[in-house]
C-alpha cells in the first residue's frame, strides 16, 4: 500500500517518476500519429539521434545535482568537432591520436571550470558562461571564422554507423551502445560514495563539509565528468552529421531543459541521473512528436523556455509548501 | 538557508532565461517566424524586384567574361571626378559585418589578396578593416570611428543588416569620402556604388525552377532554410514560393535549421520517417551534405537537390551522381569593392548600382569547377574568382 502510494506520488509529484509517465504519453501520441515509428529502423534512428543529448544530460546532471551549472557544454561540443576536423584533415591514421587530444581537452576544460568555481569561488553560472564565450571566440580565432579540414571515416563511425545484420533489429548504431554504456557508468557512479557525497553537497554543502566531505573536490570532479560527456557527445554529433560552423550551438540550453524535465532540481541536491537521461529522451521524443504533428522546428526554443520556467517555478512552489523535514526523506534516493 | 537557496535558484533561472534570449535570437521564436512567413507575400516580396532579377539572369553583362567580378549588368555609369585624388597609396577602410560563415571567410580572403595586388601596384597604401561580428551597434561605431579618424580616402561597407545600418552609411556619405556598399544593401543610395550579384530572388528561383523541371508533378519537396529575417535569404524563399505555387510540386514543409548539420540531419531523417521526400530545396548550401547523408542512412534513394557552390556539397554531388544544381551567390563579389574604390579614387566611371553576374553551376560544369578547386578545403566556394591572384592557392587552402 505504501509502495503504491509512493509510486503514484512519484508519477504525478513532479519528481523522478513524472518524466517516465511523460515519455510514455509522448510515445503513445507518436504511435497514434505514425505507427511506423516503432519499427526497429526508425526507433534506432531516433535513439541514435538522441544519444548525444542523453550523454550530455548525464554529464550535466553531475554538475547540477552538486549545486552548479555547466553552460559551456554546447560550445565545448562545437569546439571538439572543429578541433577534430582541423587536426584530422581527412587523414584516417590521425583518428586515434586526435581522439586522445579531444579527451585531454574535454577533461581540461572541465577541470578549469571546476577549479575556478570551487577554488576561486566564482559562481558556476559566470564561470561556465565565460568559458562558453572563451571557447566560442578561441575556435573562431583559430580557424579564421569557419571550420576547416574534414573528419576521417573512422572518426565518423561511432556517430553514423553500427553493427549491421542483427536479426530482427537490423542495425544497432554504435551511438546507442555508447549511450547505454555511458548511462550504466553514470548510474554506477551515483551509487558509489562519490555519488552520495555529490548529492549531499548539492543539498547542503555546509552540512556535508561539517560531516567531513570534500565538497570542492566532488564538485570539481562533476565538472570534469561534464567535460567528458561533451567530448563523447562531440564525437557522436561530429560522426552523425559531419562538421559545420554551428555544431553544438544552443545545446547547453537544450541539455539543461532535459535535466530539469527529468525532475532534477536546479540548485542541487535532488533528482536522479536516470531521470535526467530520461528527460533528454523525453525532450527528443517531444521534438519528434512536434515534427509528426507538422509543427515547425522553430517552436522548440519557446517550448524549452516554458519547460525551464515551469520546472523551476514548480520546484520553488514545492519548497515553500513543504517544510524542511520533508526534504530529508525525498533526498534519500540519489539514483 | 532555504530562502537564500531559493533566491539563488531564481537568480540562476533568470540568468538562464537571459541566455535563452541570446540563443533564440539566432534560431528565432515562432512568433517572429510566423510573421516572416506571412511577410513572404508582403515585406519580403516585391513583385517588381522579383521580375527584374529574373529578367537580369538572361541579360548579357557588359565586360570580359574572364573577369566576372568586373562585369556589370545594365550599368548606369556615373562620373566620379569629384573624388579623384593624386598620388596613389590611398588609405582604404573597410567595415565588415562579420566573417561568421564560410562564405564570408572565403570572400574575405579573396578581398585581402586583391588588396595586396593593388598595394603592390601602388594604388592602395594602407588597408584598414574592422569586423563587427554580426553586431549592428558595433558596426555603427566602427563606421563612425573610420569617419572620425579622417584618414580614410575611401570607405567600403558590408552592412550587417539593412535598416539599422542605413543612418551610419548616410553619415559616412555626408563626411564627403566616397562610400562603396556591397553584399547586403541599405535603404539609401548615397553611396557612390552599391555592388551585389543579381540577388536572392534569382538564387531562389534558379533552385526552384530546377526542382520543378526535374521532378514529376506531385513530387514531394522539403525546403531547408537557415534563419528568417535576413533579406537575401528571405528573397530566396519568397521567389521559390512564387515558383512552387505555380507548379504541381507538393511542399512538405519549410524548416529553419540554423545551418547546423546535426539539426539538418535530424529534420530530414524525421521527414523520411514520415514518408518519402523527392526533392530538397535549400536557401544556402551549409550542411547540405548532412541532408544527403540522411537519405543514405535511411536507405532511401537520393533526392533531386539544390545546394550552393560550397565544395563539400559539390564533391558529394559528384561522388553520388545525384541530380542536383548549385545555385550561386557570387562569392567573387568580394574582389569588386576594392577595385571599385581605386577606380573611384582615380576618377574613373563606375556603375551606380553594380550588378554582378550570378549563374548557377550545372552538372555540365561540375567537373570543371571541381578540377579548378581540387586543392581547396570543403567549406570553400567554387565561384570565389581568385584563381589569378598571386596568393592562389595557398591563401585559400591554408586558411
Amino acid at each position: 500500500m505504501r509502495h503504491l502510494r509512493t509510486a503514484s506520488a512519484a508519477l504525478i509529484g513532479g519528481g523522478t517518476g513524472t518524466v517516465f509517465a511523460l515519455l510514455a504519453a509522448i510515445f503513445i501520441a507518436v504511435a497514434f500519429i505514425n505507427p511506423g515509428f516503432f519499427e526497429w529502423p526508425s526507433l534506432m534512428a531516433f535513439l541514435k539521434q538522441a544519444a548525444p543529448l542523453v550523454i550530455l544530460a548525464a554529464g550535466q546532471y553531475f554538475v547540477i545535482v552538486s549545486g552548479n551549472f555547466d553552460l559551456s557544454v554546447g560550445a565545448l561540443v562545437g569546439a571538439q568537432v572543429v578541433i577534430a576536423a582541423k587536426l584530422i584533415d581527412g587523414e584516417e591514421s590521425r583518428t586515434l591520436p586526435v581522439l586522445g587530444v579531444m579527451l585531454l581537452f574535454g577533461l581540461g576544460v572541465g577541470l578549469v571550470n571546476g577549479l575556478i568555481t570551487t577554488a576561486l569561488k566564482v559562481q558556476s553560472f559566470i564561470t561556465t558562461l565565460g568559458m562558453m564565450l572563451v571557447l566560442y571566440g578561441a575556435i573562431r580565432l583559430w580557424t579564421g571564422g569557419a571550420p576547416t579540414g574534414s573528419l576521417s571515416e573512422a572518426f565518423r563511425g561511432p556517430g553514423r554507423r553500427g553493427i549491421e545484420g542483427v536479426p530482427l533489429i537490423g542495425e544497432i548504431p554504435w551511438a546507442v551502445l555508447i549511450m547505454l554504456g555511458a548511462g550504466a557508468a553514470a548510474i554506477w557512479l551515483m551509487r558509489t560514495r562519490f555519488g552520495r557525497i555529490l548529492v549531499a553537497t548539492g543539498d547542503n554543502d555546509l552540512a556535508a563539509e561539517l560531516s567531513g566531505a570534500r565538497t570542492g573536490t566532488v564538485r570539481t570532479v562533476a565538472f570534469v565528468f561534464s567535460g567528458l560527456s561533451a567530448t563523447v557527445a562531440g564525437l557522436l554529433i561530429g560522426g552523425y552529421a559531419g562538421v559545420s560552423a554551428q555544431v553544438g550551438e544552443g545545446m547547453e540550453f537544450t541539455v539543461i531543459t532535459a535535466v530539469v524535465l527529468g525532475g532534477v532540481v536546479l540548485g542541487g541536491g535532488r533528482g536522479s541521473v536516470v531521470a535526467a537521461m530520461a528527460g533528454a529522451l523525453t525532450l527528443e521524443a517531444l521534438f519528434t512528436l512536434f515534427n509528426q504533428m507538422f509543427l515547425p522546428a522553430s517552436i522548440r526554443p519557446s517550448v524549452q523556455g516554458a519547460i525551464i520556467i515551469a520546472a523551476v517555478a514548480y520546484a520553488a512552489w514545492r519548497r515553500t509548501r513543504r517544510p524542511v523535514a520533508a526534504t530529508a526523506t525525498v533526498n534519500a534516493d540519489p539514483s | 538557508m532555504q530562502t537564500t537557496r531559493l533566491a539563488l535558484a531564481s537568480a540562476a533561472a533568470a540568468g538562464l532565461l537571459l541566455t535563452v534570449g541570446c540563443t533564440t535570437d539566432e534560431i528565432q521564436e515562432p512568433e517572429t517566424t510566423d510573421e516572416a512567413t506571412d511577410a513572404a507575400e508582403g515585406d519580403w516580396f516585391v513583385q517588381a524586384d522579383y521580375e527584374e532579377q529574373l529578367a537580369q539572369r538572361d541579360i548579357e553583362p557588359e565586360g570580359d567574361p574572364a573577369t566576372p567580378w568586373l562585369q556589370a549588368i545594365e550599368p548606369e555609369w556615373i562620373d566620379t571626378a569629384e573624388f579623384a585624388r593624386e598620388g596613389g597609396d590611398a588609405t582604404v577602410c573597410f567595415s565588415n559585418a562579420s566573417v561568421s560563415n564560410p562564405w564570408r571567410v572565403t570572400g574575405w580572403i579573396t578581398m585581402q589578396q586583391q588588396v595586396k595586388v593593388l598595394q603592390d601596384a601602388g594604388e592602395i597604401g594602407e588597408f584598414r578593416h574592422s569586423d563587427a561580428a554580426d553586431d549592428d551597434e558595433q558596426q555603427i561605431s566602427d563606421i563612425q570611428a573610420f569617419i572620425d579618424s579622417g584618414e580614410c580616402d575611401a570607405l567600403i561597407i558590408s552592412p550587417s543588416t539593412t535598416a539599422t545600418l542605413t543612418p551610419a552609411v548616410e553619415a559616412a556619405c555626408a563626411s564627403g569620402i566616397p562610400v562603396v556598399v556591397f553584399d547586403r544593401g541599405v535603404n539609401t543610395d548615397c553611396a557612390v556604388t552599391f555592388i551585389h550579384p543579381i540577388g536572392g530572388y534569382a538564387f531562389g528561383a534558379d533552385a526552384a525552377e530546377f526542382l520543378v523541371d526535374n521532378l514529376e508533378p506531385g513530387s514531394k519537396v522539403l525546403a531547408l532554410r537557415i534563419l528568417p529575417g535576413v533579406d537575401v535569404l528571405e528573397h530566396r524563399w519568397a521567389a521559390a514560393q512564387e515558383i512552387f505555387g505555380d507548379s504541381e510540386l507538393e511542399i512538405l514543409g519549410d524548416e529553419f535549421t540554423g545551418g547546423d548539420a546535426a539539426e539538418i540531419k535530424n529534420i530530414v531523417t524525421q521527414y523520411l520517417q514520415r514518408g518519402d521526400v523527392d526533392g530538397i530545396w535549400m536557401d544556402a548550401g551549409d550542411g547540405a551534405v548532412a541532408a544527403i547523408e540522411a537519405f543514405e542512412d535511411a536507405g532511401k534513394p537520393y533526392p533531386v537537390m539544390t545546394g550552393e557552390d560550397e565544395l563539400s556539397f559539390m564533391r558529394k554531388w559528384k561522388e553520388t551522381g545525384m541530380t542536383a544544381l548549385a545555385p550561386v551567390y557570387s562569392n567573387f563579389q568580394w574582389r569588386t569593392p576594392v577595385l571599385a574604390a581605386t577606380m573611384i579614387l582615380n576618377g574613373e566611371q563606375v556603375p551606380a548600382e553594380w550588378v554582378l553576374p550570378q549563374e548557377p553551376i550545372t552538372e555540365a560544369e561540375l567537373d570543371d569547377y571541381l578540377e579548378r578547386n581540387a586543392d581547396m578545403p570543403s567549406l570553400h566556394y567554387a565561384k570565389f574568382g581568385g584563381e589569378d591572384l598571386p596568393g592562389f592557392p595557398d591563401a585559400w587552402r591554408d586558411r
